[in-house]
């Protein structure tokens, strides 16, 4: 017993210093932590580093963990093989949310950790395949990790790496040695960099990028969801009858319908002229008109802005006339120059997919020849059977380009085709349904508009749209005596945006049935 | 070709005595094989052993120096049977591969071998692909240990041990005339670290002159009466060897006091992890000084009685640490202390989990119940230990489980594989849902988002046996998927042979990406490079139809999405009965990019005319229903926020990682999703002649859209 009480007086108190990285697939983690290691050693310390790519390499997320210990004659440490949650120094994320998943796990605690993250977002399948807006708000994390953390280092470092040329893990190495939680000097950093072999001078540069970024400015702010765009409206416009839209807008609608009023103006004169957005002004006028019958006052013109919005959305439509005018434009030929990077000496061709059908061509007629056409099924699906097909369109061709500047061109009969009385049909008996509601319901009034949002896509998606609408209208009946119907009917809506087949719409339609 | 290339850690293969090794675990054991005189190397790839196989593929030039053999074996059951070698012949051999999914495969072979036993030293290298980042089943490989009575080694997971190790293996091999096998933890194979290296020796005994002097020994076979004696032999002679060998060079540790009330046992792969904890509750020191006595087992099987008795004897209690259901070691244990009638305590999976890793966290927890059980005065001046609960209780981390995405393993960016799926789940939209059978390799990430589409794994190559049971009168067909890989491993015999003899009436999916890529790109049989080394560019449809598959179809471009549907509800509706097997080929995007990158770079630079396509998404064209990502899930094609007041749902766009393959544009064709995608075509060094027409071309085009804006009566933008 006493050599037990004996030994317990050797026991050296030196701890290891630990650094965990989070980085998915493909982020350089690896290279990160060989750096570190190599770093270390040259320093003459000893380290160690283990990871656990697996099938993680793919697109999953990956730790790669370090332990290092200045080296002391005749003892070798015994270092650990994964963190230990509570014990980790530094840990750098490579990822905005992998830096809540670190903290998740335990390893970013008050009393120790260094949290050096890059803010941008790789976004993972689960929130990119939702039918609505399925991004994890950024803010939460942000909330965690600064409670979680000694201290945080955090910026986009693949912006500024890709700025410089270069990846991730030069720009982390960088924010690392800003942070003055390994004892080394920068010089150390940038000789283990040079001694790495590929890419050493974009390296440097993305590095030294990084290290004055962190020391400067070491955080950056972080919103919710960006913001959105709202052009301040013009005194003159520089065309009469834009200016009569301004002037209309300025003197038939409150002050807080204006920035989405005016978006919707701009957009149904690019849609398809001046006009179009007075008749859009008309609409929303006399839905403004009950609202304010109705005390929209009080609740702020809540289902005039609301109207403002989707009634635009509705109106401007997706048919064959408007992707053959978006797509045949100079403005767009120049802004695909640009996300490609097209260089001066190089030349740009670009290749549409496109799967027209019958449904899109019976649209873009006469809305009488469209009805004949489609009262003969047999006809129909004969021409059908020509026309529905994918294509590749090359619009930087003489022949495509003119096939889509003709159809775009269609944009002056547009007020006369099927698919404009479809739509405007359509709208109405949304609208219909909403306005009655505003002496009884004013909220489920608002949330009715709203569920414009669900219909959206071409083709089947917009079937699937169009019968989520449809599914979520049905629930009006039980819902517009309802106190909390406008509560019930955003939930509805909700859920239809949460998957595909609107599995979890029925649910919570089972739901609302049992009121 | 395998993903990554070696070159640079093949330069380390080649240090010489007392110079110091510099890396990766697996590289370690790959250089001990060298230093061990080893004659022949075989193994199939896998995480995480994937890497011995690679660097030793790329080390061609060392190994002919050495005179030293390596295969690319087959299966798992070839690289054990290589072993038969070292039966007869003072030749050392070393195998290796992913357990226990790969031990599986290979426990016919091993427990002939282990039978007849072995002359020359035969070690098994096991990458135990056990814990966090493991992607088979959570098992043992202990129970093959002792089932064929073959010795396990669990060194502790630094490197001058792991190396030792596999030199200890060859001689305790030969020593005991019995395989021997290494199992190394999946952070071990991944560890960085240093040792100092020896010579590479070549072998005294040559495969040639076995090979020319031929010897054999009917005792040694596994046939009646030999068995018997084998199985006489091995409990008589071989394992009291081996149990003398492993005392006497002592293969297994004790470190702290030599006196303790209490004391530890656990097998050497826990050790770093058990000394983090004692550290963690002040009872040990970074350096491996320990207030505890420790007792560690680096030789896991056999258990060596007289040590264990030793140390057991004179302790109140002892606890054994052992990773994985179930608890074999703890139980001989018991059988050992009872049978010799020692008082002595011992505990384990009573305090420590049953299953599941042993963090350092895990150990901590249950060897300070076992303390405070019998020895509460050791902790008495415990540090605090460290403790996250506090802050993962409160509410602004507990919100982040809410918005902190999973992070499924998915296809790579421009993966051929996804298409084949895409297309898949239209033919569901058409004929409803189907029971398929998927087998082990990367298609299986189909099983994941987006996709959602498999039932069953059984194992490598048995996909669409594992279908053969739905071989009946129905209205659906079920469908079977099998990647290449697995195809050549085990499936042509066991799935498509077993399909076409029993006439099974389903469809049989081969997803053939040229390489056995889920493992690392290794090239396979009917891989299309040319390998100097080995014969490539077999055809898979020549094999199915040479064992009488009759309903083949081959589609040389998976990302012909339509092409690809029609194909498969052909299969699905046609009325010939049998297998009905598609090959769907197309080159791994991962390995392809890497051959490609280069040459496309060298081509531009040199002048030359080249056309580099990426695909883009017209923004104000798509509505942010995200259809096309249900239907690809690439990488590349992601989603972002907009400005536009208008548009509530984020939209659709695609990153400058895009390698063009076409996929996200077939599938938005194919399932009539929408306009939005287009395809970028820049072409490099363009002709003259590319010059003058793209010069006419902009210029009328130029002149109509100059036409139309000016007419436009639109705000500015």
């Amino acid at each position: 017993m006493n050599e037990t009480v004996n030994l317990k007086t050797l026991i050296a108190s030196d701890k290891p210093l630990t650094l965990a990285i989070l980085a998915m697939g493909g982020q350089g983690g690896g290279v990160l932590a060989d750096w570190i290691v190599a770093l270390a050693e040259e320093q003459g310390w000893m380290a160690q580093s283990t990871s656990v790519p697996g099938v993680a390499q793919r697109t999953g997320a990956t730790i790669y963990y370090i332990e290092m210990l200045p080296a002391r004659d005749g003892v070798s440490p015994i270092f650990s093989l994964m963190p230990t949650p509570g014990d980790v120094d530094v840990v750098l994320a490579a990822e905005l949310m992998e830096a809540g998943r670190s903290v998740l796990r335990g390893l970013v605690t008050p009393d120790k950790t260094v949290l050096i993250a890059s803010t941008h977002r790789s976004f993972a399948v689960g929130e990119k395949e939702k039918p609505g807006d399925g991004i994890g708000d950024p803010t939460v994390v942000v909330g965690a990790t600064d409670f979680a953390a000694k201290r945080t280092i955090a910026f986009d470092m693949d912006t500024l790496a890709l700025k410089n040329g270069s990846v991730i893990s030069a720009s982390m190495f960088g924010a690392l040695a800003a942070a003055d939680v390994l004892p080394f000097s920068k010089d150390a950093f940038e000789a283990t960099i040079r001694g790495g072999g590929k890419g050493i001078e974009a390296s440097l540069k993305a590095f030294n990028a990084a290290f004055d970024r962190a020391r400067a400015r070491p955080r950056d702010e972080i919103s919710a969801s960006p913001p959105k765009r709202f052009d301040a409206m013009p005194e003159t416009a520089g065309h009469p009858e834009l200016d009569r839209l301004v002037h209309r807008l300025r003197a038939e609608f409150p002050e807080v319908a204006l920035p989405l009023l005016f978006a919707g103006v701009k957009k149904l004169a690019d849609f398809q002229d001046p006009a179009y957005a007075g008749e859009y002004l008309d609409r929303v006028g006399q839905l403004h008109a009950l609202d304010r019958a109705n005390g929209g006052e009080e609740k702020d013109y809540a289902f005039t802005v609301q109207s403002a919005k989707y009634v635009a959305v509705a109106m401007a439509y997706d048919d064959v006339i408007r992707v053959a005018d978006l797509k045949t434009r100079g403005s767009r030929f120049d802004r695909v120059r640009k996300e490609v990077g097209v260089k001066q000496d190089q030349i740009l061709y670009m290749t549409e997919y496109m799967h027209p059908r019958m449904e899109e061509v019976c649209g873009a007629l006469p809305k009488g020849l469209g009805l004949w056409v489609e009262k003969r099924p047999k006809l129909f699906s004969w021409l059908d059977r020509r026309i529905n097909k994918g294509r590749r369109v090359q619009t930087g061709t003489l022949f495509w380009f003119l096939t889509l500047y003709t159809l775009a061109a269609l944009r002056r009969i547009r007020r006369g085709t099927l698919r404009h009385l479809r739509e405007t049909e359509h709208l109405e008996a949304w609208l219909n349904a909403a306005t009655p509601l505003l002496s009884r319901n004013y909220d489920l009034a608002v949330e009715v508009i709203n569920n414009r949002r669900l219909v959206k896509g071409y083709s089947d998606t917009h079937a699937r749209g169009l019968s989520k609408f449809d599914r979520v209208m049905s629930a009006l009946m039980t819902l517009s005596d309802r106190e909390d119907g406008a509560i019930w009917m955003k939930r509805l809506r909700q859920a239809a945006l949460l998957d595909e087949n609107g599995i979890a719409l029925d649910g919570a339609l089972k739901t609302v049935a049992t009121l | 070709m395998a993903e990554r290339s070696f070159a640079r850690e093949v330069e380390d293969l080649k240090l010489r005595e007392g110079e110091i090794f510099r890396g990766e675990g697996i590289l370690a054991i790959t250089k001990a094989l060298l230093q061990s005189g080893v004659s022949y190397v075989g193994g199939y790839q896998g995480s995480p052993i994937s890497h011995l196989m690679d660097v030793l593929a790329d080390a061609k030039d060392v190994m002919e120096d050495l005179g030293v053999h390596f295969e690319t074996s087959a299966s798992e059951a070839a690289a054990a049977a290589m072993l038969s070698a070292s039966v007869m012949y003072p030749v050392r051999g070393a195998v290796t591969w992913k357990s226990t999914a790969g031990t599986n495969v290979a426990s016919d072979a091993l427990s002939n071998l282990s039978s007849g036993g072995v002359n020359g030293g035969a070690l098994i290298i096991l990458g135990e692909d056990f814990g966090e980042g493991s992607s088979i089943m959570q098992e043992r490989s202990h129970a093959f240990a002792m089932k064929s009575q073959m010795w396990l080694l669990d060194p502790r997971p630094n490197l001058p041990s792991i190396v030792q190790a596999v030199e200890d293996g060859f001689q305790l091999s030969e020593a005991s005339n019995t395989p021997v096998m290494l199992e190394v933890r999946i952070r071990a194979c991944h560890v960085h670290g240093q040792f100092v290296a020896k010579d590479n020796k070549r072998p005294t005994y040559t495969l040639k002159q076995a090979l020319e002097n031929p010897v054999r020994d009917v005792n040694r076979i596994v046939l009646p009466p030999a068995n018997f004696i084998h199985e006489k032999d091995k409990l008589e002679r071989r394992w009291p060897a081996a149990v003398n060998f492993i005392k006497e060079k002592k293969l297994n540790e004790f470190f702290g006091p030599e006196e303790g009330e209490i004391g530890i046992i656990m097998l050497g792969g826990m050790y770093n992890g058990v000394m983090r904890a004692l550290q963690q509750l002040g009872l040990a020191d970074v350096y491996g000084n320990s207030s505890i006595p420790l007792y560690v087992m680096n030789v896991a099987y056999p258990m060596i009685d007289e040590e264990v008795v030793d140390f057991c004897v004179g302790k109140k209690a002892v606890i054994m640490v052992e990773e994985g259901a179930p608890e074999y070691i703890e139980q001989t244990m018991h059988t050992l202390l009872r049978r010799r009638d020692i008082q002595t305590k011992l505990h384990g999976k009573d305090i420590l989990p049953l299953g599941g890793e042993y963090t350092a966290p895990v150990m901590m927890k249950g060897l300070k119940t076992f303390i405070e059980m019998y020895d509460r005065i050791l902790l008495g001046n415990q540090p605090p230990v460290p403790d996250p609960t506090p802050i993962l209780n409160d509410p602004k981390v507990k919100a982040l489980a809410e918005v902190v995405p999973a992070r499924p393993a998915g296809f790579c960016t421009g993966c051929p594989e996804r298409p084949i799926f895409a297309a898949m789940k239209l033919v569901e939209k058409e004929l409803g849902e189907h029971h398929v059978s998927a087998d082990i390799g990367c298609h299986l990430f189909s099983i994941l988002p987006p996709f959602n589409i498999g039932g069953t794994t059984m194992g490598y190559g048995l996909g669409p046996a594992s279908a053969s049971a739905f071989n009946v009168e129905a209205d659906k067909r079920s469908i079977a998927v099998m990647g290449d890989g697995g195809f050549w491993h085990n499936g042509l015999a066991t799935s498509v042979g077993n399909a076409v003899f029993n006439k099974q009436d389903g469809v049989i999916l081969v997803v053939d990406n040229y390489y056995s890529a889920a493992t690392g790109g290794q090239d396979i049989l009917s891989s299309r490079a040319i390998n100097p080394n080995r014969k490539t560019n077999n055809s898979i449809v020549n094999a199915v139809k040479g064992i009488g598959a009759t309903w083949v179809r081959q589609i040389d471009r998976t990302y012909d999405v339509a092409k690809m549907r029609d194909t498969l509800k052909e299969a699905l509706t046609t009325k010939e009965k049998g297998p009905k097997i598609i090959v769907a080929s197309s080159e791994c995007m991962l390995n392809k990019q890497r051959r490609v990158k280069p040459q496309f770079a060298k081509a531009v630079k040199d002048g030359k005319r080249m056309v580099k396509e990426r695909f883009g998404v017209d923004e104000d064209v798509c509505t942010g229903d995200h259809a096309c990502i249900r239907l690809s899930g690439c990488p590349s094609l992601s989603v972002k926020h907009t400005d536009d007041p208008l548009k509530d749902d984020p939209v659709a766009a695609i990153d400058n990682s895009c390698v063009g393959c076409g996929n996200c544009g077939e599938v938005s064709e194919a399932a009539v999703l929408c306009p939005s995608f287009y395809r970028a075509d820049v072409i490099h060094n363009p002709t003259g002649w590319d010059r003058f027409v793209s010069h006419m071309r902009n210029k009328v085009i130029g002149w109509l859209q100059a036409r139309r804006a000016a007419g436009r009566i639109v705000f500015a933008d």
